[in-house]
């Protein structure tokens, strides 16, 4: 076992590229500005130099292009890993996405599956406003063919690129921008991250907590203030958005009875939703509190900070959320 | 088409009940109103009917199996389509059925996981008071109030656990006010007494039928007294059924309705009081009976009592007492002379009426009984 290393999320994400690039020749990186810009969150700064234009390659400003050149790479042989600036801008590649990417293995039989791997920033928290700033998770969670994941700790950053490369099938993966900077540990932990599964963060009795990406952390932070409350909540980080681990989410619940779903998507047809029904089909009875959710305000972000913050979900609505399910409303 | 026939409410606090026998097999033909099976509530054992015309398919439920209300019992095949009951509301007969439907609407706020809870607990959920968001009763809640020791459906006991509940959250909710009226009722008394004196012993009246359809003629004219109270707001009953409440000889109380009670003739109610108080006693009421009551009567007088302030029965909104008929000293045109008399009482909703309407309600039965020829 060795000491944890102190890392940002960008460098696990950075070093996960890293990796990949060194471990098998046929992956390589491209997308808009990840080259001699070092992408527009840096996440690929230093990779140019050190792999050469072959393997990091800037792209023409056209998701629908560049998207539909690493589904051909793919289907050709090669790994490619394709950064997509925002998941607002993924919208122009949806076609290449949905309609390429997600059906080609299908409607081949089998014969031509299509090992992409796609990623996005998403979310807000960083100011850049309403086209840059969503959260649309749950779109590509919708698409049977599709894989979606979301890191939100530094080991899964470091270790989902590994295994999203090693899937046959087009893997999206959701880096959030208010993730970037932060820090963390680097543990062993991060070279056995498996694609699928969600996984209790932090285990409890009072209530669930089922999330992802950068709201896990303001679930930790409600958490902590229900802590002295004496209100024990349980975390469950779902990582991936599809296919959804149903079974954790209902074994916590079965356990606590009293589910919060906190999601940074708009609450109408948002995987928060979705998750939610699945825990009245399958564990209705097991239930002593309606589900709640804590979702984003239905409004295209805000610029203004004051605002941007009114509108995601906050530990304060969390924990407010939370004392009322359990009764303990003022 | 194929209808599924479920367990009814068999009176507004009613979670579950056991089947206690089929009267029917697959197969066999059964009629709107036919007794079908026989379920065991803390009411004791109930008979209940069927609601249309068909052909037993399935029996879904063995004997012996206790399950919540709405649970489908039975499946049948009905010939025609099953009758609209929102199209048209033919009272007497559909509202049997509606007043059973109606019943299973009144519901506590309970989590899924605390009525689960409670059915393995046994616990009757009605008398808890719930903690949990919206005053929701909750897991913890049923656990506090732990399993009844003899368990619920279990005769007297649960039965007095059955009452206990209907009666605190009638006193919890029901803002009751109380008047009284002392009547002369010698008229009434005199009347009875040269009609039962000119019929065969089998067609005798009690003054309970002469009451029975004063109340009833009484809900008639007066708005606020028959009729149901739910979800903040009230509805007057389309038809009068007049409860009687009759004590039972191990304890407790059941009061069954007598139906249609303003439409029948004096010796038809007399039939009927005679008739649902023999199988109250018995066991064997049916469950239209339980849930149907408009309004309820209740009389002490056979226990020397003047004076009866009753509660109401939820979800019913006003109930009728009337203590022990005694012969006192009452000025009649300025002479002191012995009559008949009689304190009628009214507990009534007052989210429902006000004390000048329940002062005319209570006038009008005493009016009515005044002249007992035209009852």
């Amino acid at each position: 076992m060795t000491t944890p290393l102190r890392i940002t999320y960008r460098e696990a994400v950075k070093q996960g590229i890293r990796e990949a690039l060194l471990a098998d020749p046929r992956v390589f990186l491209m997308g808009e500005d990840v080259g001699k810009y070092g992408g527009c969150f840096a996440v690929s700064k230093g990779l140019l130099d050190e792999f050469g234009e072959e393997r990091i390659r800037d792209t023409p400003l056209s998701e629908s292009a560049f998207v539909g050149a690493g589904i051909g790479a793919a289907l050709g042989g090669l790994r490619p890993i394709v950064e997509v600036m925002t998941v607002n801008f993924s919208l122009l590649a949806l076609d290449q996405i949905v309609n390429t990417a997600a059906t080609l293995c299908h409607m081949s039989g089998g014969q031509f599956p299509v090992p992409v791997v796609i990623r996005m920033a998403t979310g807000a928290g960083r100011q850049l406003a309403a086209q840059h700033s969503h959260s649309l998770e749950a779109w590509y969670a919708h698409v049977p063919g599709l894989r979606v994941v979301e890191p939100a700790t530094i080991d899964d950053a470091r270790g989902m690129l590994r295994v999203a490369l090693a899937s046959p099938d087009p893997v999206i993966v959701f880096e959030p921008i208010a993730l970037y900077n932060m820090e963390g540990d680097l543990t062993d932990a991060a070279a056995h991250v498996r694609l699928e599964g969600a996984r209790v963060h932090r285990a409890g009795s009072s209530v669930t907590l089922v999330t992802y990406g950068a709201s896990l952390w303001r679930c930790i932070a409600a958490a902590d203030v229900l802590g002295q409350d004496g209100i024990d909540a349980e975390i469950v980080d779902l990582r991936s958005l599809r296919p959804l681990d149903d079974a954790t989410v209902l074994n916590s619940v079965r356990k606590t009875r009293r589910v919060v779903i906190v999601d940074e998507g708009w609450r109408t047809c948002s995987l928060a939703a979705e998750i939610g029904q699945r825990i009245v089909e399958q564990a209705f009875y097991d239930l002593d509190a309606p589900i709640a959710r804590v979702c984003t305000e239905e409004v295209p972000i805000p610029y203004p900070k004051h605002l941007e913050d009114a509108a995601l979900p906050s530990c304060e609505r969390i924990v407010d959320t939370v004392r009322r399910l359990l009764g303990h409303a003022d | 088409m194929q209808t599924e026939f479920r367990l009814p409410a068999l009176g507004a606090d009613m979670e579950a009940g056991t089947i206690v026998e089929w009267h029917v097999a697959p197969g066999d033909r059964c009629k709107r109103g036919d007794v079908v099976a026989v379920v065991e509530t803390d009411k004791g054992a109930i008979d209940v009917e069927v609601f249309v015309d068909g052909i037993v398919r399935e029996l879904l439920v063995p004997p012996g199996t206790r399950v919540p209300v709405g649970t489908v019992l039975a499946l049948l095949d009905t010939e025609a389509p099953a009758p609209a009951p929102e199209k048209v509301p033919a009272p007497s007969r559909t509202q049997a059925g509606a007043g059973a439907g109606d019943a299973v609407q009144q519901r506590v706020k309970i989590s899924p996981a605390a009525r689960r809870r409670a059915q393995e607990l046994h616990v009757d959920v009605v008398s808890l008071r719930g903690t949990g968001p919206e005053g929701a009763i909750t897991v913890q809640d049923v656990e506090r109030a732990g399993p009844s020791p003899a368990g619920v459906s279990e005769g007297a006991e649960g039965m007095r656990a059955a009452i206990a509940a209907a009666m605190s959250r009638s006193k919890r909710e029901i803002p009751h006010y109380y008047l009284t009226t002392t009547v002369d009722v010698s008229p009434a008394v005199d009347w009875l007494a040269a009609h039962n004196a000119a019929v065969p012993v089998t067609e005798r009246l009690l003054l309970a039928a002469l009451l029975l359809k004063a109340v009833a003629l009484a809900c008639r004219d007066h708005a606020g007294f028959s009729g149901f109270h739910r979800d903040g707001r009230y509805e007057e009953s389309p038809v009068v059924h007049v409860g009687v409440a009759v004590a039972l000889r191990g304890g407790g109380l059941v009061a069954p309705a007598i139906m249609d009670t303003a439409d029948k003739p004096l010796a038809a109610l007399m039939d009927g009081f005679r008739d649902v108080v023999a199988r109250a006693r018995a066991g064997r009421l049916r469950a239209s009976e339980l849930a149907a009551p408009t309004i309820i009567l209740t009389s002490l007088g056979d226990a020397s009592v003047e004076t009866v302030l009753p509660i109401i029965q939820p979800p019913q909104v006003a109930i009728v007492g009337a203590g022990a008929v005694a012969e006192r000293p009452w000025i009649v045109d300025g002479r002191i002379v012995p009559r008949q008399v009689l304190t009628l009482s009214l507990g009534a909703d007052h989210r429902v009426t006000d004390g000048r309407l329940g002062a005319h309600f209570l006038a009008r039965i005493a009016a009515l009984l005044a002249d007992p020829a035209k009852l």
